[in-house]
């Protein structure tokens, strides 16, 4: 249901900017302004997502440690898994960053007749993998329709990325990457029992969002075959911050598609999207486990009462004292 | 003779956890408080005792909480509150994507096939609180942003589920962005903690902790009876009277072991194991029944009451003058003095970097908090040939290793033990890859829940780390699970004797002592359950009292 839904809501972006794409008072709002609004609360938003999470306070040095602590000098340490140091602290979030570390050590448990029993489960791990390099190399890729001349490595990127050279324009491997991984993560979401009973409207809405973005991308260079030209004189503006004109020869499915990307860059800080920033602050990552060699200091103290060793003493002096143990009140007992 | 038990949770199965499929979980809050899954509430005694918040006289099977009039203020105010105190709240509020690779690593997800006890949803329990109330998509979208209204049955929704939680963190293991509910369910339990809803089995231990000195209760002349009588059992079975003074000035450690080590079975035998190695390895130090308890029972219920019954350590060392703490074996006793301790009550500037008067051993690591692992102190030892030991005298026992949960996740203390056992033992085998080390299962029992009633709950949440124990078992005979942890010692046995009858429970340094060659000893004639030396164990032999070592914890009176 919550997945059918965001379906709908996808689509109806889709048909709402292509209508507004034949109406002609509208072209240049959805062609220049929503993007423009779009990219302005994304930098906005994402700023004050970030500034909050920097301000909100460290009490505590509390590392997730998956490895042998940096203790004895002849155990080996887990250097990375464990981090005893900042430089090795880098290392893990990179790995964690770059490589999703922690989730490809999924497994999946399942109940057999007679005991648990624990499968490999690294499609999660791939799929999530795959998607984001691939939605990066896009990214990568479209600069050449902002940048002229277009950078060399774009170029580099682009024809290494259509390297199996598979129909005219040739297909590009990441967009079938991307629509695969996609594909992936958004059928786990009904299939598996778990995850769709842990999934919310936003977790479909999100995917169906970024297979809509791919979809129309590749309606548009391989089907519909749009003006490229006036695409680029578009986006150059747009990134120029100056008024464009918005050519008419330019296609319903690029308002769509910009639409979409606007929806996803506007909802990226105010939603789970949030975690590509989110990622780098996670204080049981990001910290190094050397809690007993190097004070953390909180910046706020809970004032708390102790039940000091006076009050206790005071209580238990005659039980001390028959026992043989040694007090400090009274003075009969130096 | 038919086995009456069964082989695998009852009523578990993964496939069915969506419920019906157009219904989210977190669609209805209702829950059920059965006989079994749930402890009970702490009383307004107790919980006066510690200065907590609207005590009162309340069960869970309440249909009236007697929630305090404005309790909506007082939770919604204590969330924002510590959002603002807490990135790792406000952070995990914020970026969770649900990609539901944590879904399957709880052990009471998988023993209980509840969905609500997914990691992921056990934090949107909260979350959906939090969106509703502190984000702007949950005040325009409501139930389809995952917000939802704060009602009195999400209130016992979260009672329920955050006393349903170890806070073992294995979920933030596979958790890409470390996202950990142990976070979670300390801060939801404080929110519970400001509307008075606690448990009694931490409320109780923590107010005897406070006053007395530990969570049984235990007074000082007790405590001193408790260690001279181990100190005479001793004596008769290595013919060596060692010190073990209490509360002495001038000592140069200050030795501070979980109470269970001093009063519960088996723990007792770990003592015993302390007590010969501190005396081989001549430290220098003492007990104190002040500070007679390392285990803070205020970690199950908030950051400040953690911080009120810690402060005793430093306080007692800084009396007692001595130059560094020892810290016995104990699980989240070590999350606390590892991740808390210096921070809440350091900086122990009065103390000295600990240094091993037996191998001149500088412990660098330990240079800040100045509290050292007993487990580290022994490997030092047995690395540097300080330790006669003989292996053969565990000869009875086919030892496997269980990881606790803070001493693997939150600090690392993997392979000193391993260490240990693989010297002191001759038969060690490890548990499969997936539930040891940082992986390694929850006895089910922590973070407060190892109480009587919970009892079908904890034996749920125990079937994983069971399960590995049984395949040992199959494999290689194994009949006995060493561990460094107080609760674990407490509540495995139970465990055990439920899921793979047959298997005992002994601490690392219980085994060490068996084998510790002590200088000047009699011939020895039995370890130190009083069992001939070298016998093989018939299986399903338990030489231990069953009616100790199948309580969740002594002096525990629900």
């Amino acid at each position: 249901m919550r997945g059918f839904l965001s379906l709908i809501a996808v689509l109806a972006i889709v048909l709402a900017a292509w209508t507004g794409a034949l109406a002609t008072g509208l072209r240049w709002p959805l062609a220049v302004l929503l993007p423009a609004a779009s990219a302005l609360v994304f930098v906005a938003g994402t700023v004050r997502r970030v500034l909050t999470w920097a301000n909100s306070p460290v009490p505590f040095r509390i590392p997730v440690t998956c490895g042998q602590q940096a203790s004895l000098p002849w155990l080996q340490a887990n250097r990375f898994d464990n981090p005893a140091t900042t430089t090795c602290v880098v290392v893990r979030m990179a790995l964690e960053v770059l490589l999703f570390r922690s989730l490809a050590r999924n497994v999946r448990a399942e109940l057999g007749p007679a005991r648990l029993v624990y499968r490999d489960a690294a499609a999660l791990w791939a799929a999530a993998l795959a998607f984001h390099y691939s939605l990066l190399v896009v990214v990568v890729r479209h600069l050449r329709l902002v940048a002229e001349p277009v950078p060399a490595l774009v170029t580099a990127l682009a024809s290494l990325d259509s390297f199996f050279q598979v129909g005219v324009p040739a297909v590009y491997a990441t967009d079938v990457v991307l629509v695969a991984a996609l594909g992936y993560l958004l059928s786990r979401r009904f299939r598996s029992p778990q995850v769709r009973s842990l999934s919310l409207f936003g977790d479909y809405f999100f995917l169906f969002l970024l297979l809509g973005i791919a979809t129309t991308g590749l309606l548009m260079r391989h089907v519909v075959r749009v003006d490229l030209v006036s695409v680029k004189e578009l986006a150059t503006s747009l990134v120029m911050f100056s008024s464009p004109p918005v050519a008419a020869s330019l296609h319903p499915l690029v308002f769509a598609h910009l639409a979409l990307v606007s929806t996803l860059v506007a909802c990226l800080p105010f939603t789970k999207l949030s975690h590509m920033a989110g990622v780098f602050l996670s204080p049981t990552r990001n910290l190094a486990n050397n809690n007993r060699a190097t004070r953390h200091v909180s910046p706020w103290q809970d004032a708390v009462k102790v039940h000091t060793y006076r009050e206790w003493e005071e209580e238990f002096r005659e039980k001390l004292i028959a026992a043989g143990l040694p007090v400090e009140g009274r003075g009969d007992h130096a | 003779m038919p086995d009456p038990r069964p082989s695998q949770p009852t009523g578990v199965d993964y496939g069915r956890t969506a419920g019906p499929a157009r219904r989210a979980p977190l669609e209805d809050a209702r829950v059920e408080f059965r006989k079994g899954n749930f402890s009970y509430a702490a009383p307004a005694r107790t919980s006066a005792l510690l200065d907590l918040p609207n005590p009162r006289d309340w069960q869970p099977t309440d249909a009236d909480w007697k929630l305090p009039a404005n309790w909506k203020r007082i939770i919604l105010d204590g969330m924002a509150e510590r959002l603002r105190r807490y990135r790792s709240f406000r952070l995990f509020m914020d970026i969770c994507v649900r990609c539901g690779a944590c879904a399957d690593k709880c052990h009471f997800y998988l023993g209980s096939g509840d969905p609500k006890n997914m990691p992921v949803l056990r934090a949107e329990l909260l979350r959906s609180v939090y969106r509703r109330y502190f984000t702007l998509s949950g005040r325009l979208f409501g139930s389809l942003a995952g917000a939802r209204a704060l009602t009195e049955d999400v209130v016992k929704e979260w009672f329920y589920y955050f006393y349903q939680c170890t806070e073992c963190r294995r979920c933030a293991v596979f958790c890409p962005y470390g996202i950990d509910t142990a976070e979670v369910t300390m801060i939801g339990r404080e929110l519970l903690n400001l509307v008075g809803c606690n448990i009694n089995w931490v409320v109780d231990p923590a107010a005897k902790c406070d006053r007395v000195g530990n969570h049984l209760g235990i007074p000082p002349h007790a405590f001193k009876d408790s260690i001279d009588f181990a100190v005479d059992e001793l004596q008769e079975i290595t013919g060596i009277r060692v010190e073990a003074p209490i509360n002495r000035k001038g000592a140069e450690v200050l030795f501070v072991v979980p109470s269970a080590d001093y009063f519960a079975s088996p723990h007792y035998y770990t003592l015993l194991g302390y007590l010969m190695v501190l005396h081989e390895a001549g430290i220098d130090y003492t007990f104190s029944a002040y500070a007679s308890e390392g285990g803070n029972f205020g970690l199950f219920s908030s950051h400040a009451m953690t911080k009120r019954l810690n402060a005793k350590i430093y306080a007692e060392a800084r009396r007692l003058g001595v130059k560094w703490i020892l810290g016995g074996e104990c699980g989240h006793m070590w999350r606390v003095i590892h991740q808390y301790m210096d921070t809440m009550n350091g900086p122990a500037d009065f103390l000295e970097v600990p240094v091993s008067p037996a191998t001149g051993t500088r412990f660098a690591h330990a240079a800040s908090t100045r509290m050292l692992h007993v487990a580290e102190l022994s490997a030092d030892l047995i690395r540097h040939g300080r330790l006669a030991l003989d292996p053969s005298r565990n000869a009875r026992w086919k030892v496997t290793f269980h990881d606790s949960c803070n001493p693997s996740r939150a600090m690392g203390l993997l392979e000193e033990p391993r260490y240990i056992l693989r010297h002191a033992c001759n038969e060690f085998h490890e548990m499969p890859e997936n539930t040891i080390r940082e992986r390694t299962f929850c006895c089910g029992s922590g973070a407060g829940l190892g109480t009587d009633e919970n009892l079908d709950m904890r034996l749920r949440g125990g079937f994983p780390r069971a399960n590995a124990v049984r395949h040992v078992r199959e494999r290689h005979g194994v009949n006995c699970v060493a561990c460094i942890c107080a609760i674990d010692k407490a509540t495995l046995p139970t465990l055990f004797d439920y899921w793979v009858p047959g298997v005992e429970v002994a601490g690392v340094h219980e085994l060490l002592g068996n084998a510790l060659v002590m200088k000047g000893e009699k011939p020895r004639t039995t370890d130190l359950r009083g069992e001939p030396l070298g016998r093989p164990q018939a299986s399903g032999d338990r030489p231990s009292d069953p009616g100790t070592s199948g309580r969740s914890d002594a002096g525990h009176v629900p």
